[in-house]
């Protein structure tokens, strides 16, 4: 009843998406301001219908309707509440409400704030928001149906349907399966909404985008608005990307974060294009140059953000993620060519608009480098989707399927990064507008010399590796030089204003936001770095097979099996099994004790192992329970990682988000936006 | 003139790009093969990069922890979208390929952590080289478990 009922709701809210892209549209085109109203209305009437309609989804989720087969398969009676409703991105139909419920949210927002300052673009933006809501909601109306029930017909087949079938019976399990265990951890229950909160709140700039090229207002003035949008949708973006490696690096047990799974990389792909986007628009803002490649960014990231969605719910490409297998795949992929098309489309039709106001002159500008930062960006993409694709084209072309594993992105991004390592050194130094190898070369030196210092250091005393030295070298020149132009700033104001060294950084940061934060942010990006060298390079393992007492020994730890015990908790349907072994450092000091487990679910019938980890800056000490013998406990088989610098991968990430917040909190005087036009960006080059 | 020193620039961008995938496409490629296809191929493709999916049959699991060997032996399912739909989605197309005797079988060995998701019927997707011993050597094990409703069915009696 409650399952019909919110099909229902769906559909509503489906045909409500529809209407309010129809009465945008053409309201906006027969100036027919109550139909843009109605519009509008119709677009805030989506989010209630459809809180509605996730509402009955939990509620089913909650209370064990097992006959609905998206709560089947999800969850199971001994889960626990706030897994059971979390449970709602736990498969493909739930995720694709999810999705949806989050567009609906966000456009509401965009139409309830500043829908008269905007008013000339909010029509579009709410027919290219509805137009994607419309697809999701669709999705789940037509393929996905989250409300879908079990029904065994006469012949005994037990199938999902929407509307019951002919001479069947409403089949209901006594239990579900239950998420799987591996996604019942902290990461991975704010993972999904992360990414997806990231995905979702890019199409708000793409819709902007798309009405100021409808419009014809080109200028910078979509880019103004969006801002604060974009950095908000990749801070989300970056944190679900960053909690999807903790959550590998705590629960898959190999001691990585990242595989270079396509699904993962399915969502690098909108990051990469959004990182490129975040920087560019810059250039436009301060020089006029650059529209239609901005135009072109932000289209692409739209539809790799679909394109994501797509490879994480469809099951083209093998992958660990995609355990969904179905029919929505053409449905997408016509979505991405008709969108493609019709933004390329658009952007055709305003190319006279779209030319750049002044020329680049200097090829080390800061524009030129932010150019070439741009086209890094634009290679590491390549490359990760030639890698996605490659499967698709050699199937296609010699029949044979063809795939790249890790290695592939590796070896073919790795210089790709380091060239953006010395561009993020660089670029901070180097003026807009001209710069010379003399300028540049004087503003350079002292970091450069100081960089090479702490390498020469680091090559005495930590490692010979040249992949290393050469990475640690990057690093320490981008920090250096970052930190030297913070000072600087720092430095001149303490003189200028007479304030504290202190008060003075704080105020620097304060007066320029987006600068200082994008800063902090570049360090923060070192300081994961520096981690990402650490485990790539000096991860060393090794395993062994131990009695109670022994130990097994790597780089310079000692780890000390102690005890092992297993026991049932019936209440959460988990068997543990727990063992406490201790780790010394090479003078035999005791530095703690770690409890790896290895967890049983009786629901699944599925085994989840849980590393002991011991944490520093220095390393981690990474302990896995393979096997134990229950009887004797004589022989216990334990896997052993050390991990060097990677918590500095964690560390930067928290840094990372300070420096977006930073950058990205609304200002004050936000709701003033200024627009340049182009004729005083003109004058402005002229000047220069 | 200006404008030349900027597109040599990106020229030069695009061309360690386009170096940089055609290398480690080479280097680092794989095939992706079905157990049928793998057994077609035979010798010829001994110690060469490949990628397998198959249908883990639960009763040949056998792992040793003294030495984290673990081998098993996965059947033979389409490669192909279409024929799995066919067979009734993927659940049903494992659960049809351990049940048949006739379908071909490949033995895996890996070495290393035994995968909390590798049970009975569950698809593995491998990755490593095919030994001169008709064994296949897997550096790198991807599973995956699909939903089936049938197992539910005993439950169907009690709940009533």
């Amino acid at each position: 009843m409650i399952a019909d009922f919110g099909y229902g709701v769906l559909v509503v809210a489906f045909l409500t998406a529809l209407y309010s892209v129809y009465a945008a549209v053409y309201g906006e085109l027969k100036k027919n301001p109550p139909l843009v109203e109605s519009a509008r209305r119709a677009m805030l009437l989506t989010w209630p219908l459809l809180t509605l309609a996730a509402g009955m989804l939990i509620y089913l989720l909650v209370n064990d309707h097992y006959e609905v087969q998206f709560v089947y398969e999800v969850t199971s009676r001994s889960m626990p509440l706030y897994l059971k409703v979390t449970a709602w991105w736990g498969g493909q139909a739930g995720s694709l409400l999810f999705w949806s419920w989050l567009m609906a949210a966000f456009t509401s927002l965009v139409t309830l704030r500043k829908w008269d300052r905007d008013r000339e673009f909010l029509p579009w933006v709410i027919a290219v928001g509805g137009v994607t809501m419309a697809f999701f909601i669709g999705m789940n109306v037509f393929f996905e149906n989250p409300f879908a029930k079990l029904y065994q017909t006469f012949n005994g087949n037990i199938a999902a349907y929407t509307i019951q079938p002919a001479n069947s019976i409403l089949f209901t399990p006594s239990d579900g399966r239950g998420l799987n265990p591996l996604l019942r951890h902290p990461g991975m229950i704010i993972h999904p909404p992360m990414l997806y909160l990231g995905f979702v709140s890019f199409v708000i700039p793409y819709a902007f985008a798309m009405a100021a090229l409808i419009t014809g207002r080109t200028d910078d003035r979509w880019i103004r608005i969006t801002r604060r949008w974009t950095l908000w949708a990749w801070l989300f973006l970056s944190a679900g990307l960053v909690l999807g490696g903790r959550w590998a690096y705590d629960v898959l047990g190999w001691g990585g974060y990242w595989g270079w799974d396509p699904v993962e990389i399915a969502a690098f792909m909108p990051w990469l294009t959004g990182t490129a986007f975040l920087h560019s628009v810059m250039i436009q803002e301060k020089r006029g140059l650059f529209k239609y490649w901005n135009m072109l960014l932000i289209v692409l990231t739209y539809d790799l953000v679909i394109f994501g969605t797509f490879l994480t719910r469809s099951g083209v490409l093998s992958s660990v993620h995609s355990f969904a297998q179905s029919a929505i795949g053409p449905a997408f992929f016509a979505f991405i060519g008709i969108t493609l098309i019709t933004s390329a489309g658009l952007i055709l039709y305003r190319w006279d608009m779209l030319k750049s106001e002044t020329k680049m002159t200097s090829m080390l500008s800061r524009e030129a480098l932010f150019l070439f930062n741009n086209l890094l960006f634009m290679g590491i993409l390549v490359i990760c989707f030639w890698g996605v694709i490659y499967p698709l084209i050699s199937e296609l072309f010699t029949g044979q399927k063809v795939t790249v594993g890790p290695p592939f992105y590796e070896r073919a991004t790795s210089p790709l990064f380091a060239a953006l390592l010395l561009l993020m050194g660089i670029a901070p130094l180097s003026a807009w507008g001209h710069s010379t190898l003399k300028t540049l070369g004087r503003a350079i030196w002292k970091p450069a010399v100081g960089a090479g210092i702490i390498t020469a250091i680091l090559a005495f005393t930590y490692t010979q590796n040249v992949i290393a030295l050469v990475g640690f070298f990057l690093i320490a020149l981008v920090i250096l030089v970052t930190l030297y132009e913070y000072g600087r700033g720092a430095l001149a104001r303490q003189r200028s204003q007479g304030e504290n060294i202190f008060l003075a950084f704080w105020n620097l940061t304060g007066r320029n936001r987006r600068r200082y934060g994008g800063y902090i942010i570049h360090i923060s990006m070192m300081l994961m770095a520096i981690g990402i060298l650490g485990i790539e390079l000096f991860q060393v393992e090794t395993q062994g097979t131990i009695a109670i007492g022994d130990s097994l020994e790597l780089s310079g730890y000692t780890i000390k099996y102690k005890e092992v015990a297993s026991w049932d908790n019936p209440g959460a349907g988990v068997n543990y099994t727990r063992a406490v072994v201790e780790v010394y450092d090479a003078n035999g000091n005791l530095l703690g004790n770690l409890h790896p487990r290895k967890d049983f679910y009786f629901d699944t019938q599925q085994p989840m192992t849980i590393p002991g980890q011991l944490a520093s800056l220095k390393d981690e000490v990474y302990v896995l329970l393979i096997d134990w013998e229950p009887i004797n406990q004589e022989s216990t088989t334990f896997k052993i990682f050390v991990n060097p610098l990677v918590n500095w991968l964690w560390l930067g990430s928290l840094l990372f988000f300070v420096g977006v917040l930073i950058a990205a909190w609304p200002e004050r005087d936000a709701e003033r936006v200024t627009v340049r036009t182009g004729k005083r960006a003109h004058q402005a080059s002229a000047a220069d | 003139m200006k404008v030349n020193k900027f597109v040599i620039g990106g020229l030069l961008i695009l061309a360690a790009v386009v170096f940089l995938i055609w290398s480690s496409t080479v280097s680092a490629s794989e095939y992706f093969l079905t157990v049928d296809e793998l057994k077609a191929k035979g010798s010829d493709i001994v110690g060469r990069n490949l990628r397998v999916s198959g249908a883990v049959i639960g009763e040949t699991i056998q792992y040793d922890p003294q030495t984290l060997t673990l081998t098993f032996e996965v059947a033979h399912v389409p490669g192909d979208q279409a024929l799995i739909e066919d067979e009734g989605g993927l659940a049903e197309a494992l659960h049809q390929a351990v049940l048949d005797p006739a379908r071909s079988r490949l033995k895996i060995v890996y070495v290393g952590p035994k995968p909390d998701l590798l049970r009975h019927e569950a698809q593995a997707i491998v990755t490593g080289k095919l030994g001169e011993d008709g064994i296949f050597y897997a550096d790198e094990l991807l599973l995956k478990c699909p939903t089936k409703y049938e197992e539910a069915v005993p439950e169907q009696a009690a709940s009533k």
